[in-house]
């Protein structure tokens, strides 16, 4: 079985080397998809955030979890309870960077007729080494965009490869982010209550990610695909002289189709989160909505039952009960 | 009256989902888990939408929709997502299921549509279906669904058992607040005229008379009369009391859930006695007795125009700021929306405490000030004279209340308080207060006798952490900042047999309060005898 699967790859890999010249189908998949994918990626997801960003938000809605600012000799909770621009930086910033409420999350059990909640990290866990391998792993690809290769993307591949065991050297975020997205994958299906609220598009997207991953993850350490034409290729594309070098492999097209497809949903998709946790108004508005005044640009007029009015019906009560 | 299963009975809770898709909106309705449809006189006084008198419970299609509800409810869908940023909590939700077990619904039913986020989807699944170009393009497969009859009856039961507490909320790793959800839904719902009985009764009172129970004038003195006479039972003290005083320093707005109900009248008779040691020049108003505004759960606008009377009324009698009672929802709308509402409040000056001269200055703007605030501040200046001892009978614990906890954040002001007026004060599990704090199960307009089966098990996880403290620490009262909270517990403690009592921290402050020339006392505000240590 498993020698079949190599020689299947095998097969593949030759296919891809049989291109010859520049074929209409390297030109479709290396040239015309890429484009079309940052076009549509570019268009929707400024036309997403822009959308999102021209909403007013009429009301001053954080959700506070922690001590509020009130008497000087109360301590307040800065970032919790943020008053200050500093304190909604610092929120954001646990939120994006640590995944702070991720961080709170209790499981609910029930102990014979008690229900308890006990811290749990997985989500946190797996969330975090997810997003921020990824975050390595799209850093360390900024060396096939560009020349010479910046000393921070080196940098960061020293870091990243700190545990030399094999050649080439292995880099931890490309294996973190397979076993996270795995994790991610795996809950889905196995908890009764994530396979209830599941959609198909959730389970879409980590099976892309998966396949984009372990594309990557073999093209590196096992087929190996010829950088320097890769490098070519991406040149090429970023300077708008597209020319696709001969002799890609196909595992490298499987990958590079797979970021287009990735790229080209974004903007369609949950990925949006991205974006918008930048603009969610229960995290990033100052909570000092009684020290300064929070306007509603559409705020309009309400028919009120006025002092007039009542008094009109309730003056012989009034006078009866000798109120003013 | 709706008859429950035991609590025996409801504790036994399968969390496992059923194999039915949450897509397929068919729901059956089971008594005493949704309120009746609002009466007509209600519908008319607030001139809402569809008037009719129409039952829940019968098949939807015997509601009284307008032939064009579908087109109405889209329209209004279209008008909400623009005017909300916060409609791009439709947009980004990636179902990670960290909020899935903390909605106190959920965790009291099992029931799957009471997960935070599915109750989300079933409103997110309409609006990809007519607003997203997945949702166009693959329908189903995208999680769209058409809106349909069975939907809306499927939205009416499930939003109307949301208490818009934002527990949920502090969970999610974007902040999505099933509160701007539940909200968008009710107006949605109101749009074709669905709003409930218990909402829209209190609010058409509120908005008439001016408070929830629709107490005229002549009955609130006769109330207020009724408070001074109780305190004098107890104390010996004819305390003084302002009503409608044009001049006066400050305003108060009390929840009037304070005045006309128990437990709550006890925190009530502690408030006035402050105002009396202190001599403060302070009034209460017959226009606007309602801090409370039950117009909040059904739409911003009702809540809108209960709110104004606050600050109409303010201006009118010429006070320099306000002083807002013990109460939940009250406090979320004068923290996060009154001066957005009905501001600025330029007529009003900077809230400073006549007692103390200390500028309370995080309401600088809004002008009001939350009772507790104001009485802690005179605390930690030693203005009060205590006697914690007259508190000794409690073994008090705190509930926070979803509101002033994940709208405020008002933490450690009662909990100061509640610490210098009693000896005994324990918290409950630390998961299930502060921020974390779980709904009493009655919040938001749940709050009807024939909504008790939601109730009870909405406040589960509420009941379960006070058992902890009764069993651990003897805890035998549960004190709470907020009116709601106060009619609710009593009536969960009851039915979770739990032999604790139910009380705001103003009582526990009347308590201890020790008032120039008051008689000994021997009795607690509820006429208890006292019983000291080492009685």
């Amino acid at each position: 079985m498993a020698s079949e699967i190599k020689r299947f790859i095998y097969d593949l890999l030759k296919l891809g080397k049989r291109g010859g010249s520049m074929s209409m189908l390297t030109y479709f998949f290396g040239v015309i998809v890429p484009y079309a994918a940052i076009a549509i990626f570019i268009a929707g997801f400024f036309h997403r955030v822009l959308t999102w960003a021209s909403r007013p938000a009429p009301y001053k809605i954080p959700v506070t979890c922690g001590q509020q600012k009130s008497l000087p000799w109360i301590k307040p909770n800065y970032f919790e309870n943020p008053y200050t621009n500093f304190g909604v930086i610092g929120r954001m910033l646990g939120e994006v960077c640590l995944f702070r409420s991720l961080f709170r999350n209790l499981k609910l059990e029930l102990v014979g007729d008690r229900p308890l909640y006990r811290g749990t990290k997985f989500l946190w866990l797996g969330a975090l080494a997810f997003h921020w391998s990824l975050f390595f792993v799209l850093f360390r690809h900024l060396r096939f965009f560009t020349e010479p290769t910046p000393s921070i993307v080196l940098l960061v591949e020293r870091v990243d490869g700190i545990i030399q065991v094999m050649v080439p050297t292995l880099y931890l975020s490309g294996i973190v982010i397979v076993i996270a997205l795995s994790y991610l994958f795996i809950r889905r299906l196995i908890f009764p209550n994530m396979r209830y609220i599941s959609l198909l598009s959730d389970y879409f997207v980590l099976i892309l990610l998966l396949g984009i991953t372990s594309a990557g993850v073999l093209m590196r350490y096992f087929y190996k695909t010829d950088v320097v034409k890769v490098k070519e290729l991406m040149g090429s594309l970023i300077s708008f002289h597209p020319v696709v070098p001969e002799g890609l492999s196909l595992l490298f097209y499987i990958h590079f189709f797979l970021v287009c497809v990735l790229v080209a949903y974004f903007p369609f998709s949950k990925l949006v989160h991205m974006a918008g946790i930048f603009l969610s108004p229960t995290r990033n508005l100052k909570s000092n909505s009684r020290a300064r005044r929070w306007v509603n640009p559409w705020n309009y007029p309400v028919k009120l039952h006025t002092y007039e009015e009542w008094y009109e019906e309730n003056k012989e009560r009034l006078k009866r009960a000798g109120l003013p | 009256m709706v008859v429950i299963p035991e609590s025996e009975e409801l504790i036994k809770i399968d969390y496992k989902p059923p194999k039915k898709k949450w897509m397929d909106p068919k729901v059956d309705y089971k008594r005493g888990s949704y309120s009746y449809g609002a009466k007509l006189k209600d519908q008319k006084t607030l001139d809402l939408p569809n008037k009719r008198e129409w039952t829940p419970s019968n098949p939807v299609e015997e509601w009284g929709l307008p032939e064009n509800w579908k087109e109405i409810i889209l329209k209004k869908m279209e008008e909400l997502k623009n005017r909300y940023r916060s409609s791009l909590y439709l947009d980004i939700c990636v179902r990670c299921g960290a909020c899935a077990d903390k909605c106190h619904y959920f965790i009291g039913s099992g029931d799957p549509k009471n997960m935070p986020v599915v109750r989300a989807e079933l409103l997110r699944s309409v609006y990809r279906r007519y607003f997203t170009k997945a949702g166009k393009l693959f329908g189903e497969l995208a999680g769209a669904r058409e809106l349909t009859l069975d939907v809306v009856k499927e939205w009416f039961y499930y939003f109307y058992q949301c208490s818009e507490c934002r527990r949920c909320s502090v969970f999610c790793p974007y902040g999505i607040d099933t509160c701007e959800v539940t909200f968008w839904a009710r107006e949605l719902l109101d749009s074709v005229g669905i709003s409930t009985y218990f909402i829209m009764e209190p609010a058409a009172n509120c908005y008439r008379v001016g408070n929830h129970l629709g107490l005229p004038p002549d009955g609130f003195k006769n109330t207020m009369d009724m408070a001074i006479d109780d305190i004098k039972a107890v104390t010996g003290i004819e305390v003084e009391l302002a009503i409608n005083k044009k001049g006066a320093e400050i305003l108060f707005i009390p929840p009037s859930g304070d005045y006309f109900a128990t437990p709550h009248w006890f925190t009530f008779m502690g408030y006035l006695m402050l105002f009396d040691y202190l001599d403060l020049d302070i009034t209460l108003s017959t226009y606007a007795t309602e801090g409370g505004n039950f117009g909040f759960f059904h739409t911003p606008d009702t809540a809108k125009r209960l709110n104004a009377k606050i600050y109409a009324e303010a201006k009118r009698l010429g006070v320099k700021w306000i002083l807002g009672g013990e109460c939940g929802h009250m406090w979320r709308l004068v923290n996060q929306y009154m001066d957005t509402w009905n501001g600025p409040a330029d007529f009003l000056e900077e809230p400073v405490s006549p007692i103390t001269g200390t500028k309370f200055e995080n309401a600088k703007a809004t002008k009001m000030v939350h009772i507790c605030e104001f009485t802690a501040d005179l605390i930690k200046n030693n203005k009060l004279k205590l006697d914690p001892s007259r508190n000794d009978q409690w073994k008090v614990t705190f509930h926070d209340s979803c509101n002033t906890s994940r709208a405020m954040g008002i933490f450690e002001e009662p909990r100061y308080i509640i610490n210098n007026v009693c000896n005994y004060f324990y918290e409950m599990p630390e998961n299930t207060i502060r921020e974390k704090t779980f709904c009493c199960g009655s919040g938001a307009g749940i709050l009807a006798d024939e909504m008790m089966e939601v109730r009870m098990r909405g406040g589960m996880p509420r009941a379960m952490a006070v058992k902890y403290v009764h069993e651990k620490h003897g805890a035998n009262l549960l004190s709470c900042i907020c009116a709601i909270d106060r009619a609710a517990l009593p009536a969960l403690m009851s039915y979770w047999k739990l032999p604790v009592d139910v009380s705001g921290v103003h009582e526990l402050l009347g308590n201890a309060l020790v008032m120039e020339g008051e008689k000994e006392r021997t009795t607690d505000l509820r006429l208890n005898p006292l019983k000291r240590r080492g009685e």
